[in-house]
């Protein structure tokens, strides 16, 4: 049986990174060269920890699924990345941004971590200023901020509405770099579908060439999976569509736990969905709370246009629940919030399934310029989808799947349950707890990839460095083809009549109804069956046209859905488990009288990572118990 | 509503393709042009057809995976979006809409609508990079940049790298792309250090893997998502005859 270490180290939280540092074995530079790592991911996590492993001499093979690095689901980040500079002078500092993550994840992160990802923030900005990522700047010439949900400061840096477009594409510049040094070694289009395990070690994976459909195996000395997050399992979410959970639960099954699976946060400010064939939900950034105010009608069913309803029968809803933080509550609060008044009956649109977000106060005060200064191509990018420009009137919007906290389990270095294999960014659990607060996705995956795992890593490594170059003849490869290539068999010989998509949008209901924004026994129950029933259809009526030695985008498709059929029975499971409300786990059974989460430390402060024990038995759960020496355990509140 | 459509199908990279003609009904106005695509596809599936294949990612505008010729123009017949926010609203019932990959002699059809890309990455391996090491950046203010400069790098920094403005040159030309990288950091005094050798290293791929002469005939700026304007080229000339 697995067992959980977290190899936390000794000493002061302050201390802790630096001491380990200090302890860490290192490989010389002439070793180097002799080891592979294989990275899977080019987002700010796996092209940040490919360019820096890169840079130190190892030999890296790197790995994505869209035709460039550059296109990794990070492009898409829009409001920003935090750190402690404290440039604003508002009393930030590293602690403060280890206190208020450990708070906005509702206290169910590890405070190691935490500390740690807070205490190289500042590195990564200076990282990307060297590098050239324009970000915002004041008439000084120095580099502006903002602030973003659930704090008091202001710490986001950021580029316009593109924060993670810029940072992806310094990253991206910095692993050409190590391409044109010829240490790392691309390879696009290319899907992971299985690890390689030998002698209990992760030394290579699998993965099929998507353009001519070919298997490929691939050795290393270690492998790190950077392959994102999971949000496209509710079928419409903010993530870019092709994102998957495959590589992660490919994983799991080899034996990798899999931490909070249920934790994921749903956006509050999304555009609403317009059609039934809508095949994604566009993301509004949380950085337009700063101006914008959330209301609704203070009248159930009130249809007038929004410009005609009066100042006094307009319901603020969030300054008037939550008047310390107003419209800045974090943004499991934020959402629960629309959805109560949208489910009370006053929502807005014809769905009644929105809120109004409204900037006619900011642009009173601050001039339309200054407004289309901070915020003009979002707003652009809402007229062109909904219609409505937001200097004329309110944007609508309502709550999107959008983050996974949940992911795989890793200790303090960043290694799964599997040795040899490491996970950062998105793909781990490690650093949000039950809610990421906004900015520190970015910031995290950053510190992940070009701070951290370089020093983990090599502390791992430093015992391989006899340990020859892997052949891909061995029986293990030979055995993980086999499996990937029955796999993608039994998909092709289905032969049924519905596609890969509508199981995808069924499932991605049954999640968003029973597993999604909130959660009770009893629909965690149906939905468990709804799943089964689903995933016996699917095996047996599915179509894919075309061959599997080809380009074959619908048999790409299945394959990532088979997963999420396994991987939503482990989130039911996971919150079927988690009899509490935290963060933006809600479950309805938990809650104050006003309607608030209510946590249950006594029974649940702990991380629930899940072994595989097979297809047909029921995961096995391991409990990492949390233990909070720096930050005072309190009832999270925001008002 | 319903529309034609004629839609360049070609199985692989040796073979040869050619228009088919499909009819779709049940279009609605609030679709996206990718969504109408998803439709049709539908379709050709339940039909036991293959769909056609075309990139996407984040359907939002940002990734640059989508990319198609429609009707005549890169990303369709709108200005300033990408083809994934192209809504239907452009279109009316009736309409033939005539729908191709990119074509240039860089970009290789791989399937259908999806093309190779990959020199466009090429030339940014050659040089597109401040050369800074993990761990040794100063403090970001120990150097100030100018508010506009910094602006103007953002301005040019926000190339997705579809290719459409190589789709719409009729030399095939990637100058408007390379121009923005080489600009954005020109403007930055953290890419000044290595200014003359990026602009040749970037300007020499360019050429070796097959892209054409720019005649600024300015298809590009008219056609770019993203509004990347032609004075980024003029600025890449500049940087250029200052290398040598
Ligand atoms: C719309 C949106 C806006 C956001 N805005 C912000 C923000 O303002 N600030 C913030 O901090 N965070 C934000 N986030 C969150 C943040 O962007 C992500 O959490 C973060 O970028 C994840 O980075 P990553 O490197 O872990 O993974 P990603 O960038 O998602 O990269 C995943 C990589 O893995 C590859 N991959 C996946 N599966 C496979 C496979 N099976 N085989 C091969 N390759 C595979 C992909 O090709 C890709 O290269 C936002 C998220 C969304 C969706
Ligand atoms: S310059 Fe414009 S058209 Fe050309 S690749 Fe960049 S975004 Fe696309
Ligand atoms: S799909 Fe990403 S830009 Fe169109």
């Amino acid at each position: 049986m697995t067992k959980l270490e977290s190899k936390i180290p000794e000493g002061p939280i302050a201390e802790k990174w630096t001491l380990y540092k200090n302890k860490a074995n290192l490989v010389n530079t002439a070793n180097k060269k002799r080891l592979d790592i294989i990275v899977v991911g080019t987002g700010l996590a796996g092209a940040g920890a490919a360019s820096s492993l890169g840079e130190l001499g190892y030999n890296v093979k790197n790995f994505c699924y869209q035709d460039s690095p550059r296109r990794a689901h990070s492009v898409a980040a829009q409001g920003g990345i935090n750190a402690a500079k404290n440039y604003k002078n508002d009393g930030d500092s590293v602690y403060r941004l280890f206190y208020d993550m450990i708070k906005g994840g509702d206290y169910r992160a590890r405070e190691a971590n935490v500390y740690r990802a807070a205490e190289v923030s500042n590195d990564v900005i200076d990282h990307y200023t060297a590098m050239g990522v324009p970000f915002a700047r004041d008439y000084g010439g120095n580099l502006d901020n903002r602030s973003f949900g659930g704090v008091q400061v202001s710490r986001t840096f950021y580029a316009k509405g593109q924060t993670g477009q810029q940072c992806l594409l310094g990253t991206y510049s910095s692993l050409n770099r190590q391409i044109n040094k010829g240490s790392v070694t691309m390879y696009p289009r290319r899907e992971m579908l299985d690890i390689v395990i030998i002698d209990g070690r992760a030394r290579g994976i699998i993965v099929r060439n998507l353009i001519t459909g070919e298997i490929e195996r691939h050795s290393a000395h270690a492998v790190v999976l950077a392959t994102g997050g999971y949000g496209t399992i509710y079928y419409l979410s903010t993530l870019a569509v092709n994102s998957n959970a495959s590589a992660a639960w490919k994983a799991h099954r080899k034996g990798a736990l899999f931490a909070n699976p249920s934790f994921v946060q749903i956006h509050p400010t999304s555009i609403p969905q317009l059609n039934e064939y809508q095949a994604k939900l566009t993301l509004m950034s949380e950085s337009l709370r700063n101006d914008g105010r959330i209301w609704v009608p203070a009248k159930q069913g009130d249809k007038r246009h929004p410009n005609e309803i009066p100042e006094e029968e307009r319901d603020y809803f969030l300054e008037r629940k939550y008047p310390a933080f107003g419209n800045l509550v974090p943004r499991d609060v934020a959402s629960r919030a629309a959805k109560e008044r949208c489910d009370s009956g006053y929502g807005v649109g014809e769905t009644g399934l929105a809120v109004n977000l409204d900037f006619r106060d900011a642009m009173k005060k601050q001039g339309k310029a200054a407004i289309e200064n901070k915020y003009g191509n979002l707003f652009e990018m809402y007229e062109t989808i909904a219609g409505t420009s937001p200097y004329n009137e309110p944007m609508r919007i309502y709550p999107a799947g959008h983050y996974t906290m949940g992911g795989l389990w890793v200790d303090y270095e960043l290694m799964t349950t599997i040795k040899g294999l490491f996970s950062i960014g998105e793909s781990n659990f490690s650093d949000h707890g039950a809610n990421r607060l906004g900015a520190s996705s970015l910031m995290q995956a950053s510190g992940d990839g070009y701070f951290i795992l370089p020093y983990t890593i090599g502390n791992y490594l430093s015992d391989q460095i006899r340990v020859p170059r892997f052949d891909t003849s061995l029986p293990e490869f030979e055995e993980a083809e086999k499996e990937v290539l029955e796999k993608i068999n039994r998909l092709m010989s289905i032969k049924g009549t519905q596609t890969a998509t509508s199981f995808h949008k069924r499932l991605g209901r049954i999640m968003w109804d029973h597993c999604g924004m909130s959660r009770n026994e009893k629909g965690l129950l149906k939905a468990r069956d709804l799943v089964t029933e689903l995933e016996k259809e699917f095996w047996s009526d599915l179509a894919i046209p075309g061959k599997p030695e080809d380009l074959n985008m619908e048999l790409e498709k299945a394959g990532r859905i088979a997963d999420y059929f396994e991987l939503a029975q482990l989130m039911i499971t996971d919150a079927l488990n988690r009899k509490e409300s935290c963060g933006a786990h809600f479950r309805e059974e938990s809650q104050t009288p006003e309607g608030e989460a209510m946590r249950d430390d006594e029974n649940f402060m702990y991380v629930a990572a899940w072994e595989f024990t097979g297809d047909t038995k029921a995961p096995l759960m391991h409990r990492e118990e949390l233990v909070y020496e720096e930050v005072e355990v309190k009832v999270r509140s925001y008002k | 509503m319903k529309v034609t459509l004629k839609i360049w199908r070609q199985e692989n990279a040796r073979s040869k393709g050619s228009f088919q003609t499909y009819e779709l009904d049940g279009v609605s106005v609030e679709m996206s042009f990718l969504e109408m695509l998803d439709s049709l596809n539908t379709k050709l599936i339940k039909e036991g057809k293959e769909p056609v294949a075309f990139d996407h990612d984040c359907r939002e505008g940002i990734c640059g995976s989508c990319g198609m010729y429609i009707n005549g123009h890169p990303h369709g017949p709108a200005t300033g979006i990408t083809t994934c926010h192209l809504s239907m609203r452009y279109f009316k019932d009736g309409d033939t809409i005539t729908v191709e990959p990119w074509r240039a002699k860089a970009f290789p059809v791989i399937k259908d609508l999806i093309i190779d890309r990959n020199a466009l990455d090429k030339i940014q391996i050659a040089g597109g990079f401040i050369s800074v090491n993990v761990g040794s950046a100063a403090e970001s203010h120990a150097m100030p940049v100018k508010k506009n400069n910094s602006d103007d790098a953002f301005d040019s920094a926000i190339c997705i790298g579809c290719g459409a403005c190589v789709a719409a040159c009729k030399n095939a030309s990637a100058a408007l792309f390379v121009s923005a990288k080489i600009s954005q950091f020109a403007l930055l005094p953290q890419g000044r250090v290595e200014a003359k050798e990026r602009v040749r290293a970037m300007v020499a791929k360019m050429d070796e893997v097959g892209f054409g002469n720019c005649s600024n005939t300015g298809a590009c700026e008219a056609e770019c998502p993203k509004h990347i304007k032609l004075v980024n080229i003029a600025r890449m000339n500049r940087e250029f005859y200052k290398a040598y």
